[in-house]
């Protein structure tokens, strides 16, 4: 039972990442298909990064969490999985590279056209490459490719197979329908009546294609990972797909009906559950030959890391929750910007240098000494007055001394 | 059933790349540990820059904040995905440390996976919130970004750390049972000098970058209220750090000839255990002893165990297949020390004209010092880098396992470090364009009185 919690924690990351990143990635999707139309494709893509902005960096480190609590947890099967699937592996990697640097460049300003169209083209490409390649590897786990050992499976058939292929191309289509979907929400916020009408039927059309591709994919499944197929169509399993479908056609229902919010919320639910239909599907087997028992760490380990977790939700869900709530209600719209009011400016509180300043040097003298001299609890103390010494030093350096800025010598 | 895998399957393979997988996770780590720097110091300064702006009122600071922050978000965008590469390249590259040990060190990247998340949050809504929130509300929501710099630092430091000086497990048939991971990660005497030792050296690295780009900017005749208050800033925190890296570089170093006295005989290029050893500056290892150099006699000795007639290990100490390439490690270490007292000098200078005759200092000699001392003190740093990582060779966890035993058996690796050496540079072209267009415009702070009612600590419609 131990041994699977970590595996449930990756799962629920998982589902996280294909979401809220898989929004993301999506956005990246619809600059390039708005590339063939023209138009207004860059005011397209400053709405689409005016929405993505704030939450991107944090959609993103689901993916660091996924693969950190994969290596602590199962260390020898994320060791097959990244040694096998190398090649996808470092494709979404330049694929991530690219468009990090495609965001930090568009993120804090304006860019001159001829930039632009570099940045925009370079963020599509690799906002369609990694999701690709990312479902192309999990492709390659799930029809059993990957076998225990040190880059034991075969470099290229291990992605490129029709099992892999269909669920990397089911991802870019995924993407860009919860993109699409989240977006028309925002659109609707804004109540941008142009933008919801493009929105919805981007939507309409991706979920369309989405759902067909999801269907034709369970055929290929038929042929190509008879154990996924079987364990979709029994059981539990079988509920999970048929979840799945129920709350992807319902999403389209409300696509169809401009309930926004509520497709969102079934979109996501199409997706966590086809993962966690997936995992029924596949389970207890991890890789050919190892199940997730056997692929477990030691008892310690895994305590420390589900202690870790534990603690860590703690702190992680109140803060997302804030960040999706400023972002959703739009608290982050440039057009909401009001004006900073003036700062009230503080009494003088008396030179408080006279003050700092022999605590500093009495710290700095207390410091040296322990830090050179001492061991154990004197280097310790002598650490720690090092410590507030450059504390005191930098707030005295950085501070003018005698009034507020006269220090600095005008030219 | 693990430890059975572990070893049957995860055996040494015969990489003919393993020199160019070093290399390729040596170049990632150079990318990423300059952005590590700005994590751990840029919130601390953005947010000093902004309290002076609460505190005194004078909107030069509340631009000063701005504009930093802006360009803080844009170092932490890069710095999660070169960050999400060297998570992959654990796997990609390295996957028999990864099979044998993940479960001893893997939790400290568990646990940094959460500062970050917890930094990518609020570093949002920091730079998105400014205008939009009381101005004390945004502050506060600056100081979980500050925190979580430091700790997810310090989380990737203890992994370091453990291969370092690794500990909290038994190895059995190649493989580690009895784990202890807490232990193992912070209860390591290796940790604490390698943290505050990086510590300083993000105040130093961050400091000396920003406060490069404004003294270029005196330079070029820009000099502003702006310019010199950022100036100030940034180059106090520098300065301030520099100095005390030298003390601080005295525990480390005792440290390290406890702990690690092969390193420290490749960062002195000692051959021969001896008593009353010499410190050599400049020179070159021949594979015996250190020659062209200037030596001063017994000052190892001296400053590795604060006795000059101490014993110091030689290289000799161990055969010579676990021996690290000397030269590179010296050469490495010799570098930051010498980066490093040029940068004190630079340091003490300002610290003398700032406190004794309470102004900047005047001279375009000075300045232009500064604007060399941005990139010399990111050398620095990466010198630093190679004096513990290349030290540690041939080993990848000290003693128990060797970088060889490490490498993927998968192909090509020669194709993905060429692949990756064209998509840094890109990056790096990007990243440098953008921070001198961003330094150029100081962000605009709105001063007209506010419009909207404060909801809560928000600004509502």
């Amino acid at each position: 039972m131990l041994a699977n919690i970590p595996m449930i924690f990756i799962l629920v990351g998982l589902a996280a990442y294909i979401v809220l990143a898989g929004a993301d990635f999506g956005t990246g999707f619809w600059t390039l298909v708005f590339y063939r139309k023209g138009g207004d494709r860059a005011e397209f893509a400053d709405s689409l990064h005016n929405t993505m902005g704030p939450v991107w960096e944090a959609n993103h480190v689901w993916l660091i969490f996924i693969l950190v609590v994969c290596w602590t947890a199962y260390p020898v099967a994320f060791a097959s999985i990244a040694s096998t699937l190398s090649v996808p592996l470092l494709i979404s990697a330049v694929g991530i590279i690219s468009r990090g640097a495609a965001y930090a460049l568009r993120s804090q300003f304006a860019a001159a056209p001829k930039e632009r169209l570099i940045d925009d083209r370079v963020f599509a490409l690799s906002s369609v490459l990694t999701p690709f390649a990312l479902g192309a590897a999990i492709g390659g786990i799930a029809s059993g490719r990957v076998p225990v050992g040190n880059a034991a499976g075969n470099l290229v058939t291990s992605w490129l197979n029709p099992t892999s292929v269909l669920i990397g191309v089911l991802s870019i289509t995924t993407c860009s329908y919860l993109s699409a979907v989240y977006l028309a929400g925002d659109a609707w916020r804004r109540a941008d009546t142009d933008m919801i009408h493009v929105l919805r039927k981007m939507s309409l059309r991706a979920g369309i294609a989405a759902g067909a591709l999801a269907m034709f994919g369970l055929f290929v499944l038929h042929a190509d990972a008879r154990p996924i197929w079987n364990g979709l169509t029994n059981g539990f399993g079988a509920c999970l797909l048929c979840l799945s479908i129920a709350s992807g056609l319902a999403a389209l229902i409300l696509v169809w009906r401009n309930k926004f919010g509520l497709a969102r919320v079934s979109a996501a639910l199409t997706v966590a559950a086809i993962v966690a239909g997936w995992a029924v599907a596949q389970q207890p087997r991890l890789l050919p030959g190892l199940t997730v028992t056997q692929a477990a760490a030691g008892r310690s380990t895994l305590i420390a890391v589900i202690v870790s977790l534990a603690f860590g939700a703690v702190v992680l869900v109140p803060s997302l929750a804030l960040l999706f709530g400023l972002s959703l209600k739009g608290r982050f719209d440039t057009s909401l910007s009001v004006d900073i009011p003036p700062a009230k400016i503080a009494n003088q509180t008396g030179n408080y240098a006279s003050i700092l300043a022999p605590v500093a040097i009495g710290s700095l003298l207390a410091g040296t000494a322990g830090t050179i001299f001492g061991s154990g609890w004197t280097q310790i103390s002598g650490v720690l007055c090092l410590c507030l010494f450059a504390a005191l030093g930098f707030v005295l350096a950085a501070t003018p001394v005698d009034s507020l800025d006269v220090t600095v010598k005008q030219k | 059933m693990n430890a059975i895998f572990a070893t049957t399957l995860f055996a040494p393979v015969n990489q003919s790349y393993l020199f160019q997988a070093r290399q390729m996770q040596a170049l990632s780590f150079s990318v990423h540990i300059p952005l590590v720097c700005f994590g751990i110091a840029f919130p601390a300064l953005v947010l000093f820059a902004e309290w002076r702006y609460l505190h005194t009122g004078q909107l030069v600071f509340g631009q000063i904040a701005k504009t930093w922050s802006k360009a803080m978000i844009t170092l932490f965008g890069v710095g999660v995905v070169t960050g999400t590469i060297l998570s992959f390249e654990f796997g990609l590259l390295w996957p028999g440390m990864m099979a044998s040990f993940g479960n001893v060190f893997g939790l400290g990247f568990a646990l940094e996976g959460f500062s970050f998340f917890v930094e990518a949050i609020f570093i949002a809504i920091y730079v998105y919130g400014w205008d939009r929130m009381t101005p004390k509300a945004h502050f506060l929501f600056g100081i979980p970004v500050a925190i979580a710099g430091v700790t997810g630092s310090f989380f990737v430091i203890s992994t370091n750390a453990w291969m370092n000086h690794p500990s909290g497990f038994v190895l059995k048939d190649g493989h580690a049972t009895d784990v202890h991971p807490w232990a193992a990660l912070f209860g390591n005497p290796y940790l604490w000098h390698e943290f505050v030792h990086m510590y300083f050296a993000g105040y130093v690295v961050t400091g000396f970058v920003v406060a490069g780009y404004y003294a270029w900017r005196y330079l070029q005749g820009n000099w502003s209220r702006y310019e010199q208050n950022a100036l100030t800033i940034a180059l106090s925190a520098a300065a301030i750090a520099t100095p005390l890296q030298g003390i601080i570089g005295d525990w480390v170093a005792r440290d390290v000839a406890q702990m690690q006295p092969v390193k420290l005989a490749a960062m002195e290029g000692v051959g021969q255990t001896s008593n009353g050893a010499p410190e050599h500056l400049f020179g070159w290892y021949n594979g015996q002893k250190v020659v062209y150099g200037i030596a001063v006699p017994r000052l190892l000795s001296l400053l590795a165990f604060h006795d000059s007639n101490a014993t110091v290990k030689g290289l000799d100490a161990v055969p010579f297949d676990q021996q690290p390439p000397v030269n590179v490690v010296r050469f490495a270490f010799q570098t930051m020390v010498g980066i490093a007292s040029l940068l004190s000098l630079v340091s003490v200078t300002y610290l003398y004209v700032r406190f004794r005759l309470k102004r900047l200092p005047a001279t375009p000699w000075f300045y232009r010092s500064v604007v060399l001392a941005g990139p010399l003190s990111v050398v620095a740093l990466i010198a630093g880098w190679i004096t513990t990582e290349v030290g540690r060779q041939p080993w990848v966890v000290f003693g128990f396992m060797r970088t060889a035993e490490a490498v993927t058996g998968a192909k090509g690796i020669p194709v993905g470090y060429g692949t990756l050496i064209l998509v840094y540079l890109g990056l790096g072209t990007v990243a440098a364009w953008l921070l001198v267009k961003l330094g150029r415009a100081p962000t605009k702070l709105s001063t007209a009185p506010s419009k909207g009612k404060p909801s809560g600590f928000i600004y509502a419609r």
